[in-house]
């Protein structure tokens, strides 16, 4: 089978384009060993089928961030057919840089212009005929989002795949430069042929750090390049520039853009989404606007149906189960732990596709770069990065995905910073738990506490943050430099297509690691054979008694409560869940308050949300944390440091208060 | 013509880079997003926070520090 790979810069229209050329046949992974998405998908065509990769958008094709070491080694390494650079149309200039680079690589690549009916509407002419003679690559002129242009670029794609050939001339980096790429690639004849030894001279001159360390081993190289001295500073700039000279002179005689640009209607809505008085409370209103309708959706209206089919799934499961005369471990097994447990995640799940519906529309209509934007002020003078704040705010939601919107930092410090902060977001599991206690002690203030509760975790959140960013992790958080690509109505397929990826990854989530845990936990409440299930006598019982006493200074050194925190690293969703079975087979409802009314005074209730709120966060984070940063030592940490955060404030809390006689 | 650092340009004015301060790396990626020599840029915010500039018809957000570190020919 053909591969098909898309390049192209962020916001040139690529992933629209990707799903225009491969309908819903794709899916999505990793790269492997790194946390970059991969998105491959199929393209029937005159009855042949084309693979198509779609590679991370990039501005470059260098060493700068992962995304770019992966789509470069990805046209080099896999060696794709051809090569799609999706080209935006209205912004030619800057995207025709990732183009000279894949012309360095000798790619054989044809061109995408796409947005057309944008630079048609800016007044920006361009001669198709001459772009593609000038440049010695074949052009397609395009408009993905309304799948124009489509079936000429999968012709001309196909038809290059079988060509041999391609048509374009070197690029001239001026006299000395060129005869270094010369002398360079007389040194590396001979030596490994994973890469085009063209290719690696230019990047070597240019400072690449990754092809610098491929030429560790190549003494002659090495010696060569320590010869250049203070030149190679000179050089690295100088490529970049005889390179935009290149385009330039392209452009020059193809394309013709007004010079004065009249104010769009994004610089109208920018005025005031980013005018340093309305900005944040604006970002502040959409925010608190979604998450109101996440709620109300996704759990009010939508949440009650999931629940209602996992009760029916549960009587109808247990009913099939008798009539097969299933001995009673099993059955329990199969109701409490299996249905039971994965039914109380799986209940978050309109929860979770609402909150992601959402996002995925800030994100499409372009608003998600301007709220990092006007938030930047705020979590610069805290040494974060301004996009961390995104990742917070997806937090709220569920911190697995708000660990993974971490990946759009590309400072590795700002990254880690934004990941291990976020578990202090209070995400929706926790909800039920602050629900019952305010319900047992604080009704009167429910609305009060709850957000007293949501502030200590930005506080805390933010806190840490800077905390890490003085010790850990040192150094400036990188510049902010970010476009601010126009804004445009988003297409609700795309949307829709990104939340079922996410909703499908939570899915999978719950059907693996969720699962687990959850038969863990259960078979640790039966045992030993013949206990009362979740008993003080049962193993999960024992635990919690030696547990226990560590949470005595806190308020609430109770088995139970401590069997319940230790479910709640499963799931938090079990903390609530687990509290109810242990105090005496309690409902959620009325039962429950009741019981918990009289096991927990109201300040040791507090101390108690104050734990449930910092400490560990659930499996399903840690496993995220784990694949993220591909290191247990990490994955370790954020099991550990956000337990000892919890315990402090909560004892700092229940210690206080009983000295202040609450 | 007249030199100024892009930090203390105000809304609506427009220059020439004329060159950028720094370290290799930012200034590499600066020119890669096509903030590079002889590129134009018009300045749409700048009050509070990252400025805001249209480079060659595309809107970008800019810290600063590095608007400090760029020098503008108006």
């Amino acid at each position: 089978m053909n591969t098909i790979a898309l390049v192209g810069n962020p916001n040139s229209g690529k992933t629209t384009l990707f799903n225009a050329l491969t309908g819903s046949n794709q899916h999505v992974g990793n790269w492997p060993g790194v946390t970059v998405e991969k998105k491959e998908g199929q393209l029937k065509f005159n009855g042949n089928i084309y693979n198509i990769v779609d590679l991370p958008g990039t501005y470059s094709l260098g060493a700068y961030s992962e995304d770019e070491v992966v789509a470069r080694d990805f046209i080099i390494k896999g060696n794709p057919d051809v090569v799609i650079n999706v080209v935006d149309a209205t912004n030619i200039e800057r995207n025709l840089y990732l183009t000279t680079q894949l012309m360095e690589m000798g790619t054989k690549v044809i061109i995408a212009l796409n947005m057309m009916d944008e630079a048609k509407s800016k007044n920006i002419d361009i001669d198709i005929e001459k772009l593609s003679q000038n440049l010695g690559i074949p052009v397609i002129p395009t408009i993905a989002a309304k799948k124009k242009g489509i079936d000429s670029l999968i012709q001309k794609a196909v038809e290059f795949i079988n060509e041999d050939i391609y048509n374009y001339d070197p690029i001239s980096y001026g006299e000395n430069i060129d005869k270094e790429i010369h002398d360079i690639r007389i040194l590396l004849k001979g030596s490994s042929r994973e890469y085009p030894n063209n290719w690696i001279a230019i990047k070597a001159l240019e400072g690449d750090k990754e092809v610098l360390n491929k030429l560790k081993s190549n003494e002659l190289v090495n010696q060569h390049l320590i010869s250049l001295a203070d030149k190679a500073s000179e050089y690295e700039l100088e490529i970049v520039d005889r390179r935009y000279n290149f385009i330039g002179n392209i452009i020059h005689s193809s394309v013709n853009r007004p010079t004065e640009s009249r104010e769009t209607l994004t610089d109208k809505i920018d005025k005031i989404v980013t005018n340093k008085y309305l900005g944040i409370p604006i970002f502040a209103i959409i925010m608190f606007v979604s998450f109101q309708l996440t709620f109300v959706i996704g759990s009010d209206l939508l949440g009650g149906y999931v629940e209602g089919w996992i009760e029916n799934l549960g009587g109808w499961l247990s009913g099939i189960l008798l009539t097969l005369n299933t001995p009673d471990w099993l059955l329990s097994f199969l109701i409490d732990g299996v249905v039971g447990g994965v039914g109380a995640v799986v209940v978050f799940v309109p929860l979770i596709a609402v909150l992601y519906f959402f996002l995925g529309i800030l994100e499409d209509t372009g608003y998600m770069a301007r709220a990092a934007y006007v938030m930047d002020g705020l979590m610069r003078a805290l040494g974060l990065h301004g996009k961390t704040f995104i990742s917070m705010i997806v937090g709220f939601g569920c911190n697995v995905p708000g660990i993974m919107s971490t990946r759009t930092l590309e400072n590795k410090k700002d990254r880690m910073i934004a990941l291990l902060i976020n578990p202090f977001m209070s995400c929706g599991a926790r909800f039920p738990i602050y629900l019952v206690f305010i319900s047992a002690f604080f009704a009167d203030n429910g609305g009060i506490v709850l957000f007293l509760i949501y502030g200590l975790g930005i506080i805390v959140a933010l806190v840490m943050g800077k905390i890490f960013s003085k010790t850990l992790f040192k150094g400036e958080s990188s510049h902010f430099i970010m476009e601010l690509p126009p804004y445009r109505l988003p297409s609700f397929r795309s949307v829709i297509r990104d939340m079922w990826d996410k909703v499908w990854d939570f899915l999978q989530r719950a059907g693996t690691i969720i699962f687990i845990v959850v038969t863990l936990l259960w078979i640790l409440s039966i045992f030993p054979l013949g206990v009362e299930p979740y008993s003080q006598e049962s193993l999960l019982g024992k635990i919690g008694t030696i547990i226990a006493p560590i949470f005595a200074p806190a308020g609430f050194g109770t088995w139970q409560a401590s069997v319940s925190l230790f479910a709640g690293i499963a799931a938090k969703e079990a903390v609530v869940a687990v509290l109810g079975m242990v105090y005496g087979g309690a409902s959620e409802g009325r039962e429950l308050i009741s019981a918990i009314q009289q096991a927990f005074t109201p300040l040791a209730a507090i101390s108690f949300l104050v734990m449930t709120l910092l400490y560990t966060p659930c499996a399903a984070v840690l496993a995220t944390v784990k694949k993220e940063t591909n290191s247990i030592g990490w994955t370790v940490f954020m099991a550990v440091y956000p337990f000892i955060i919890g315990w402090v404030g909560a004892v700092f809390v229940y210690q206080v208060g009983s000295i202040l006689g609450l | 013509m007249e030199d100024k650092a892009m930090v203390f340009l105000k809304r609506n004015e427009f220059g020439k880079i004329k060159e950028i301060n720094g370290c290799e790396d930012v200034k590499k990626r600066l020119f890669e997003l096509g903030l590079r020599r002889g590129a134009g840029v018009r300045i749409l915010k700048n009050d509070i926070g990252p400025l805001i500039l249209n480079v060659s018809g595309c809107k970008m957000a800019l810290g600063r520090g590095l608007a400090r570190n760029i020098i503008l020919s108006i």
